[in-house]
């Protein structure tokens, strides 16, 4: 809280204070470059971020609950095991709803791969029913040996063997991109770190001179801190609303074919990028105060 | 007000003063003069705080400074006024802010009647709003005397202010360190300007010290 007090003090500021310490270009522009390149990257690590939590729940959650089963039989054939199977799963316990897929579907499936107007009622290829679990799910041993007898052309596919890795796999993508965000606000920090060195030896005059007449290390580290605060808030909100006008732009999830569940903000977290240029704004006083208080010790 | 106690002071591993001691009593008026070299700028650089001593004591109002931390010195700073030779100010603020910039740091609040007053008083009313740069040698001393004396001080050190400046802005600038003094405040000059010593001493009372081979010493009359 009293952080806090003081850095709105800061960001109120003495026009006095700051008029002591002249603007200087070079290290204006590095800071607001910075600050904006590294708000824009952490627009798109949180997007990241958020798409592949969404991946990883929608694995993990609708992949757990549902399983195919795959009916291989000659065309003759095809029909009357199908119903067999239907008809065995609706008395299986755990299975709450077992639905063949219709043609389109299966036409739909294959889409990616042979492309529109595939006739797949002509194509010796397999008949997939998807399986719907309810309360603790099947016993998959016990329905794969019950299918053996009844239904020799089906093969159970549980999704248990590639689910896991999937969902192992988004969690990851999360993990880095959190650790991205890490690195996006050490990285800022550096950066600011070095702009406020050089603002402070480029000043070392001026230090002089606001010693000689009895300003505290904590004055003079004031005005450089505010001004720094200052540039790196206003140069992560205008990287922040790049940010969100890239993704903003990005293709819809249709269009980009349901691959990542949509790489762009959903709902309230479009709320989210607007915690960047803050948060920048408090590295960057932090980094500030800690550069200056150890120059001014190293300069007296 | 300023003691030095048997004072040393070295530096890249040679001895520039040592067994020196000084004391600046409320309201007197001291010359610290010497040969180019001798220490007279590190002197008062100890006196107002700047350096601290290789050994002895020196005691600003009374606390050693070697006891005290950079913020305690700015804190007392600010009961002294310096003047350097070159002046030292913010070359991109107006003379007047530069004057002001004391009360700035301070976080005291000064009334522009009485910064009119003070550029006035050092005669520089029309030069308030030029940038340091902009003024001449005599100009930019009464400048940093005003500035020295904003806060009305206890203690003025001033370092060769007469320096860069011709006889008359020199005696303009003494009469104005006198007349300081005759408020009450405390007046240390270092200079080499021996005619300026003995144009001070038919106004006012002035101790003359001597700073030569490593040792502070009374002058005599030969000045």
């Amino acid at each position: 809280m009293e952080m806090l007090r003081r850095m709105l003090a800061l960001l109120a500021g003495d026009p006095q204070a700051d008029r002591a310490v002249p603007p200087t270009g070079f290290t204006a522009r590095l800071t607001l470059m910075s600050a904006a390149a590294m708000a824009l990257l952490a627009v798109f690590a949180l997007a990241m971020s958020l798409a592949t939590g969404r991946l990883a729940d929608r694995w993990s959650e609708e992949l757990a609950r549902t399983s195919t089963l795959r009916i291989s039989a000659p065309a003759d054939q095809m029909q009357g095991q199908t119903v067999a199977a239907v008809e065995l799963l609706r008395t299986t316990p755990g299975v709450a709803e077992a639905r063949p897929l219709t043609a389109e579907e299966q036409r739909a499936l294959l889409e990616p791969w042979f492309g529109p107007d595939l006739p797949v009622e002509t194509l010796p290829i397999p008949q997939l029913i998807e399986i719907i679990e309810e309360g603790d799910g099947y016993d998959p041993a016990g329905l794969r040996a019950r299918l053996q007898a009844e239904v020799p052309g089906a093969i159970l596919d549980d999704h248990g063997r590639w689910r896991e890795p999937l969902v192992q796999a988004a969690g990851r993508l999360r993990l880095l991109a959190w650790v991205s965000m890490g690195l996006i606000a050490l990285t800022t920090a550096a950066m600011i770190t070095l702009a406020a060195n050089a603002a402070l030896s480029a000043n070392a005059q001026v230090i002089r001179v606001m010693r000689l007449v009895g300003a505290r290390d904590v004055y003079i580290a004031r005005a450089f801190v505010r001004r720094f605060t200052l540039r790196a808030l206003i140069g992560a909100t205008a990287g922040t609303v790049l940010g969100m006008l890239a993704v903003l732009a990005l293709p819809s999830t249709d269009v980009a074919g349901g691959f990542l569940t949509g790489l762009g903000f959903q709902g309230w977290h479009w709320l989210l990028p607007l915690t960047i240029p803050p948060l920048a704004a408090l590295v960057s006083f932090f980094a500030t105060r800690q550069a200056a208080l150890r120059s001014l010790g190293e300069q007296s | 007000m300023i003691e030095l106690d048997e004072v040393a002071y070295s530096y890249g591993g040679g001895e520039l003063f040592s067994s020196v001691s000084l004391s600046l009593a409320p309201g007197t008026f001291h010359f610290l003069t010497g040969p180019s070299g001798a220490g007279k700028t590190t002197l008062l650089k100890l006196c107002y705080g700047e350096l601290k001593a290789t050994a002895g004591q020196v005691r600003l109002f009374g606390q050693d400074t070697r006891d005290l931390a950079r913020d305690e010195v700015a804190q007392l700073r600010r009961r002294v006024g310096v003047v350097h030779q070159d002046c030292q100010f913010l070359d991109h603020l107006p003379v007047a802010e530069n004057i002001a910039m004391p009360l700035t740091v301070s976080g005291r609040e000064g009334t522009p009647e009485d910064l009119e007053a003070l550029l006035g008083w050092v005669g520089l009313r029309c030069q308030a709003g030029q940038l340091p740069p902009e003024l001449s040698g005599g100009e930019r001393q009464r400048a940093a005397l005003a500035r020295a004396v904003i806060m009305s001080p206890d203690v003025i050190l001033a370092d060769e202010p007469t320096g860069n400046v011709d006889w008359d802005m020199s005696q303009r600038l003494l009469t104005l360190l006198i007349e300081l003094n005759r408020m009450g405040k405390t007046v240390l000059i270092a200079t080499h300007d021996l005619g300026l010593i003995r144009a001070a001493k038919s106004q006012v009372e002035a101790r003359v010290l001597r700073l030569k081979d490593r040792r502070i010493q009374a002058a005599g009359a030969n000045l």
